[in-house]
């Protein structure tokens, strides 16, 4: 095993472009060094991006945010304009594993990882989160949930890495909310999930919604309907049971030792739900 | 000795006192010494290949592959491991369960074995080894396996304890029966009557330290073993006898222990570790992963439970009867002759019956866990007493108060009680504040009791007095709660000096006589019986040596305090001496000081607790959060509190991961889904309130101190207890183990949809 410390974006993408043999590229390592452990991947190269400039930076810009793909969750907890202008991002971000690996993980490894139960993914997805890609033909901007193809399995291409996160700049009137469940309180893996982000208008009423359910299909779902549900609503009492009942209706579960179709089913639209009133709430309705 | 056990009433001035534990600085360092932290110059690294089949015929190992990667010093099968059990059935089980001879019976089981330079070496290896398995139908479920049909795990097994042999083998190696009266008279006197039946999961005993040793077996046909285990001699034995080895020349020394809870009573890898160093002429080092721990160590029996309980209108149970059918793995167990026996323990019963059966499974043998077999029975039986209070109209305290048995009570299981303390205990709940304490919405409070037998069994310990009169005191009994801070006390107890001046130690297993294994809440308990009695026989030898100080007779020198005192009218005007002053001397007056026990600690006191936990349920998700909770349990004489309060916790807290989330899942393929900590669900401290704990002290007739063991028991109640509180939050009574969330959620919805 050959492992490797690029300082240039450009010589990670190119010496994972040109090696012939299985590569693996290490960030936090937090799911990458488990699945070594536990014999599930034995990577030839490993490419750590840790000492690529700039990859280590949460930047503000004119636009929005910008996430490096090697900034560690707890560093997100740490920003306080970044937690003020996507709260469901960052407490998303700070529920991947625990304490411990808070300081290791990145959204971007969790991103990449493709797991359908990933906890920022949804969160990110509900945000309108888009992935900067770095290949051997250059650079792509695409939204975050058109990066996983199925559990395990990104739509990458060889040689590329995501190098950073996108988020925009807020307008005013604007929140957003991540809710998991899990069995424990923490150091626990989503059995289901949701994701909520709201802007209002000058009246209250939801003028954009974006719903994404983590968990509930083989990738993490971006539920359209669920968002026509919202939008125009001051999140009454009918709309948030037809917001549980589509959300509910959206998902493609499975049975696993995690939970059950029906429990999935239901609680995604618990969830929904409760996410919802969150996000309102956050984006200063009443 | 002539060493009189009988409890006697004294003021104690070491005992009941909470000194810091000789292994905590240590510890909270992370100097201890665990399992995996013993090393040897030359050890090669050992990982065991396990079987992927539930169930399936071993045709053919080829090892040719391996052996010839550079690297690889040693490769085993069971061919390595000859039959030396002569006859011996249960311990042909466990050659079996260490390797697999002939079939492959669980997910996990072992079926040959490496030693290389180093662990990815030893991983290659394992992958060059071709199995050619023929997979046979398997059957992991326990009412699965009773059925007729059910594929057979082993042909040669037909049910003991039926009147008749039965002409067929089955899955079930044994019936047990236990109880007294005439239940079907019984019911005939009831008003009310409960019927109902309850299954729980497999659990595992969750230890945060994987099984981990290093063995060393050399030319001359010796051989040393390092290992984290319950029980050094009874490892010894084990291994010696699987090796064909003379035990005397099998020497373990055992390592500190991050948890066992029963799980560490029980062979292994070591054998395993043994064979390889044996075969490659080199020490081996073998530490189980996490996923082998669960695959193919503990865990506890899966269960299916009927029960039946009758009572009048003035709350007098009238007949309580069940039937209880508990898994054992592969391998023939008395696991639910165990359950069968504690089912009815806290009563006082005309009628009672109860029937066990042990049913072979394709899931891993079967070990102890902590009041082993008694959780399960206990879920089912105080369930159903809840249930009937209810239908009584009584409250549950006072239902049970009612029906508690008493000293000179018949127990369900036959022996009649001496002074016990289920009553004190139901009486201390009762008047205790959380009682009172309101509760809001979605939230509600259950109670449970709960039994456990306690055991003694053999002990053997050596206490040293040093010429600058500190006591070395050698114990053979392994720490697993703190127990060498609590014979320390015991000691200075009984020798009169200050606790700062024992320092006990766990010797291996050729520095002492045997000794049992610290299970059944036997440590503190038998070994501090060991402890006073060669405290005494050092006292003797002290006051001998006084005597010749003094040139008086033995018999007017008195132990006093720490000091030798000089009695009657001609010796009044010596001044006393101190143990120390006494050792200083004891290279001029024959030597050593020393005082030294070997003994059979009988009458082990029956423990009661009882629990009372608050719990919330989400209606929407079917989540359950534990509030508060508060565990009331008879402790005989609590030797060191804090320990004995850690133990109520511990047990408490292991019985709320069992409630709530914690089962083995089997996937139709009959292969373990859950083997690691993400997906078998212990409790988190951030799950657990603080769990508080009452300490009630019924001496113990047989104990000089009056002292009971301590470590089981709280796994007992909580099972039930919060299901009983789920019961009253949320008005459905779940009869199935774990209450996770999509159990409760889809009782939630039946129930709402009526």
């Amino acid at each position: 095993m050959r492992y490797i410390r690029p300082l240039s974006i450009e010589d990670a993408v190119g010496t994972l472009a040109s090696s012939a043999r299985t590569a693996a590229i290490l960030a936090g390592g937090s799911d990458l060094l488990v699945r070594m452990k536990g014999g599930f991947v034995e990577p030839d190269l490993i490419v750590d991006i840790k000492a690529v400039p700039g990859l280590g930076d949460v930047q503000e810009t004119a636009e929005g945010f910008r996430i490096g793909a090697a900034v560690p969750s707890a560093v997100l907890g740490e920003n306080t304009a970044l937690k003020k202008a996507w709260p469901g991002v960052v407490e998303a971000a700070r529920l991947i594993g625990s304490k411990q690996v808070q300081g290791r993980c990145t959204i971007v490894g969790n991103l990449c990882n493709a797991s359908p139960a990933a906890d920022s993914v949804p969160a990110m997805v509900a945000a309108g989160a888009k992935a900067v890609i770095v290949g051997p033909s250059g650079r792509r901007t695409i939204p975050v949930e058109t990066v996983p193809a199925g559990p395990g399995r990104t739509t990458l291409a060889k040689g590329e890495i995501i190098e950073a996160i996108l988020l925009d700049k807020r307008p005013p009137h604007a929140g957003d909310a991540y809710l998991r469940f899990i069995p424990r309180t923490e150091m626990d893996i989503a059995v289901v999930s949701a994701g909520v982000n709201l802007t209002l208008d000058e009246k209250g009423a939801v003028k954009t919604a974006r719903v994404a359910l983590g968990a509930a299909a083989p990738t993490v779902l971006l539920v359209e309907e669920a968002a026509e549900v919202l939008v125009g609503s001051k999140l009454d009492e009918a709309t948030l049971e037809r917001l549980a009942k589509v959300c509910s209706g959206a998902c493609r579960p499975i049975d696993d030792k995690r939970g059950t179709i029906e429990f999935r089913r239901k609680v995604a639209g618990v969830l929904a739900r409760r996410a919802a009133v969150t996000a309102y709430q956050r984006a200063g309705g009443k | 000795m002539n060493f009189d056990p009988r409890y006697s009433t004294r003021n104690f001035t070491a005992v009941g006192t909470r000194p810091i534990r000789p292994d905590g600085i240590d510890k909270v360092t992370g100097r201890a010494r665990y399992g995996a932290d013993f090393n040897m110059a030359g050890q090669l690294v050992g990982r065991i290949l396990r079987s992927p089949h539930a169930h399936a015929k071993i045709k053919k190992i080829d090892t040719s592959k391996a052996e010839k990667l550079p690297g690889v010093k040693a490769v085993i099968t069971a061919a390595d491991l000859p039959d030396h059990t002569n006859g011996d059935a249960a311990m042909y089980d466990i050659l079996d369960n260490c390797m697999a001879r002939k079939k492959a019976l669980y997910d996990g089981h072992a079926v040959a074995a490496v030693a290389a330079i180093d662990a990815r070496t030893a991983r290659q290896a394992l992958k060059l080894i071709e199995v050619d398995y023929e997979v046979l139908a398997h059957v992991t479920d326990v009412d699965e396996a009773m059925k007729h049909g059910a594929p057979l795990i082993n042909d040669a097994v037909f049910t003991e304890g039926l009147e008749e042999k039965p002409v067929k083998p089955s899955n079930v190696t044994k019936r047990s029966q236990f109880g007294h009266g005439d239940v079907h008279a019984g019911f005939g006197h009831a008003d009310f009557v409960v019927e109902r039946s309850f299954r729980t999961e497999q659990t595992h005993q969750g230890y945060i330290e994987p099984h981990a040793c290093v063995a060393s077996a050399n030319a001359d046909g010796t051989a040393d073993l390092w290992v984290c285990t319950q029980g050094h001699f009874v490892y010894r034995q084990h291994c010696a006898q699987l090796l064909g080895m003379d035990a005397s020349k099998l020497r373990v020394t055992s390592s500190e222990i991050g948890g066992g809870f029963g799980g560490k009573t029980h062979v292994w890898a070591e054998p395993v570790a043994l064979a390889l160093s044996r075969k490659a002429g080199r020490p081996v080092k073998l530490v189980m992963t996490r996923d082998e721990v669960f695959r193919a160590s503990g865990p506890t029996s899966a269960t299916s439970i009927d029960v039946r309980i009758g009572a009048r209108k003035d709350g007098t149970i009238t007949a309580a009867e069940a039937t209880l059918r508990y898994s054992c793995g592969p391998y023939a167990g008395s696991w639910a002759e165990v359950g069968a026996m504690t089912s009815f323990a806290c009563y006082r019963l005309e009628n009672v019956k109860t029937v066990g059966y042990e049913v072979l499974v394709n899931r891993p043998k079967t070990a102890a866990y902590r009041a082993p077999s008694a959780p399960m029975a206990a879920f089912a039986v105080e369930s159903a007493i809840d249930e009937l209070a209810k239908m009584v109209g009584m409250d549950p305290v006072d239902f049970r108060i009612k029906n508690a048995a008493q000293e000179g009570t018949r127990s369900s299981y036959g022996p009649v009680y001496g002074p016990i303390g289920i009553g004190p205990t139901l009486e201390a709940v009762k008047n205790h504040p959380h009682m009172k304490a309101p509760l809001g919405k979605n939230q509600g409070r259950g109670m449970a009791c709960g039994f456990w037998f306690n055991f003694g069994g053999q002990t053997c310990t050596d206490l040293n007095i040093g010429m600058d009169g500190s006591v070395s005191l050698a114990v053979g009994t392994i720490d697993v709660g703190g127990s060498r801070a609590s014979l320390s006390l015991i000691a200075a107890e009984e020798l009169g000096i200050a606790y700062e001046h024992v320092k006990a130690v766990v010797a291996d297993t050729s520095s002492l006589g045997y000794n049992d294994m610290t299970d059944g809440s036997r440590g503190t308990f038998s070994t501090s019986m060991a402890t006073i009695s060669a405290a005494r026989n050092a006292i003797r030898t002290l006051r001998e040596r006084a005597a010749q100080m003094w040139d008086i007779s033995v018999d007017d020198v008195a132990w006093e305090h720490g000091h030798a005192v000089a009695r009657g009218e001609k010796h009044g005007n010596l001044g006393k001496l101190s143990l120390k002053e006494i050792a200083a001397a004891s290279g001029t007056t024959g030597g050593p000081i020393a005082g030294h026990s070997e003994l059979v600690a009988d009458g082990a006191g029956v423990s009661f607790a009882t629990h009372i936990c608050d719990i919330e349920v989400d209606p929407e998700t079917g989540a359950t959060r534990v509030l508060r909770y508060t565990v009331v349990q008879d402790a005989g004489k609590a030797v060191h509190p804090t320990y004995v309060e850690g133990q109520y916790q511990g047990g408490a807290a292991q019985g709320i991961g069992w409630a709530l989330n914690e089962e083995y899942i089997y996937g139709k393929d009959g292969r373990l889904q859950n083997a690691g900590f993400l997906d078998y669900r212990i409790p988190v401290c951030s799950d657990l309130p603080m769990i508080d704990t009452q300490i009630l002290e019924i001496p113990n007739p047989n104990h000089p101190y009056g002292v009971r063991g301590v470590g089981e028991t709280s796994i007992v109640p909580p099972l039930a207890a919060i299901a009983n509180a789920l019961s009253n939050a949320a008005g459905v009574r779940m009869t199935h183990i774990p209450m996770s969330p999509p159990r409760v959620l889809a009782a939630l919805e039946a129930a709402r949809e009526g």
